[in-house]
């Protein structure tokens, strides 16, 4: 049977990727960001997954306003590298799981999460550039990945609650596959940020270190969070911690903290990731 | 999320229904310059590419002047406005400044020591004449 055996949070900044891309990694500016990346990646390399399910959001790439999905799972056998206004990142194209998202797919709206399936999507910085932190700059990515893109745009994004629940969802879908694979699910996104109007630029640590400590032992506390909270103090882009709660209900209660990152700044972001490794996987 | 009380978070212009549908035709412009060849007719006529959409004069004179918080009022996203500063080569910090009404290396000075504090930045209360 497939199980998920840790989740893995991490924010992805598009600047990140202009880093990587440009061998700006060991700038005065970065070094603390990617120093603290080679834990993980060593990390990763010895979990070898067989399959990464990446939540994350489209940042009006794929998407525009023509179409809005709340929950978007990409089942195509491969997804190609948006272009963001400035040209495509020059990544590995993305290769999908159809069988195994699929499978997701049918599973969690049989379980009462309507998911918009998605046969042809590019991939932006919010899934590339986790890809870049974790895995460095293959020829080829080294495992197949399932893009589940969570509007957090267009107010209002899900809440943390319905958040949560679908990770549930995709953990029991995930447990019913009958072949062996071993997932690692990412959440993505935050942590406090603003990048509009007048009051960009804010970050709230206190916030976020509630988050970071709370995630794995109590994300009850977090589920409790509503979008106005999320806006007023944790700014107006920080609402992308709702998909954190994907990536931790899709684990199990028995979880080891592995890794803890948290940097200010990235850009005009706080930069945060956590690595929980599922004991009872 | 009864009566809007997010509207009495300062400095912030959230993207709900109503702003959405003022900004449909705006954003679907700045959507429209992912594309390469788009990004170069834009360039070689600003004006004349922008009647292809239906934007108000408030939108066309915001997105002219680039005027990036004008671009918000008038029902703009960030992340699609941001398409623009990227056809432009403007860095997304020099965009955030400019909303911000600071200089970009005041903005850059202000982050590395921690960013804008949430306090004092929550209400609209908090700031005088809309203004931190």
């Amino acid at each position: 049977m497939a199980k998920i055996t840790a989740g893995v949070a991490t924010s992805h900044v598009p600047l990140v990727g202009v880093a990587v891309d440009k061998g700006m990694t060991e700038e005065e500016y970065f070094s603390p960001l990617f120093e603290g990346f080679e834990r993980s990646k060593a990390w990763i390399k010895e979990q070898d997954p067989d399959v990464v399910i990446l939540v994350y959001n489209d940042h009006a790439s794929a998407f525009s306003l023509e179409l809005i999905p709340t929950f978007a799972l990409g089942c195509a056998p491969k997804f190609s590298i948006a272009d963001e206004g400035w040209g495509a990142r020059e990544v590995p194209e993305v290769i999908g799981h159809p069988e195994l998202a699929w499978h997701i797919a049918q599973s969690a709206i049989l379980d009462e999460f309507d998911l918009t399936i998605v046969n042809k999507m590019s991939v932006d910085h919010g899934l590339t550039v986790p890809l870049s932190l974790m895995f460095g700059q293959p020829d080829a990515w080294p495992c197949p990945v399932i893009p589940l893109a969570v509007n957090v745009i267009q107010f209002p994004p899900p809440t943390g609650n319905r958040c949560f629940n679908l990770g549930k969802a995709i953990r029991r879908a995930v447990s019913s596959y009958p072949e062996d694979l071993k997932v690692v699910i990412f959440g993505t996104g935050g942590m406090s940020h603003q990048l509009q109007g007048p009051r960009n630029g804010m970050i709230n640590k206190e916030f976020d270190k509630f988050y970071l400590d709370n995630i794995g032992p109590h994300p009850e506390k977090l589920i409790a969070i509503d979008h106005e909270k999320y806006l007023r103090e944790a700014g107006s882009e920080g609402i992308e911690l709702v998909m954190w709660l994907i990536m931790r209900g899709a684990l199990g209660d028995d979880l080891e903290e592995i890794h803890r990152l948290y940097h200010v700044p990235i850009s005009n972001t706080a930069f945060g990731h956590l690595i929980l490794e599922d004991r009872s996987a | 999320m009864s009566g809007k009380s997010y509207k009495d978070i300062p400095g912030t212009y959230v993207f709900d229904a109503a702003h959405s549908c003022q900004g449909y035709e705006l954003n679907m412009f700045m959507m429209s310059l992912i594309k390469s060849e788009n990004r170069t007719a834009f360039k070689a006529d600003e004006a004349g590419y922008l009647t292809q959409f239906s934007l108000t004069d408030a939108q066309t004179d915001a997105v002219l002047k680039r005027d990036w918080n004008g671009m918000l009022e008038e029902g703009g996203n960030v992340y699609y406005t941001l398409k623009l500063a990227a056809t432009d080569g403007t860095p997304y910090e020099a965009a955030y400044a400019a909303m911000a009404g600071m200089e970009r290396s005041k903005l850059r000075a202000m982050m590395i020591s921690g960013g804008r504090p949430p306090e004092g930045n929550q209400y609209l209360s908090d700031w005088k004449d809309g203004k931190p």
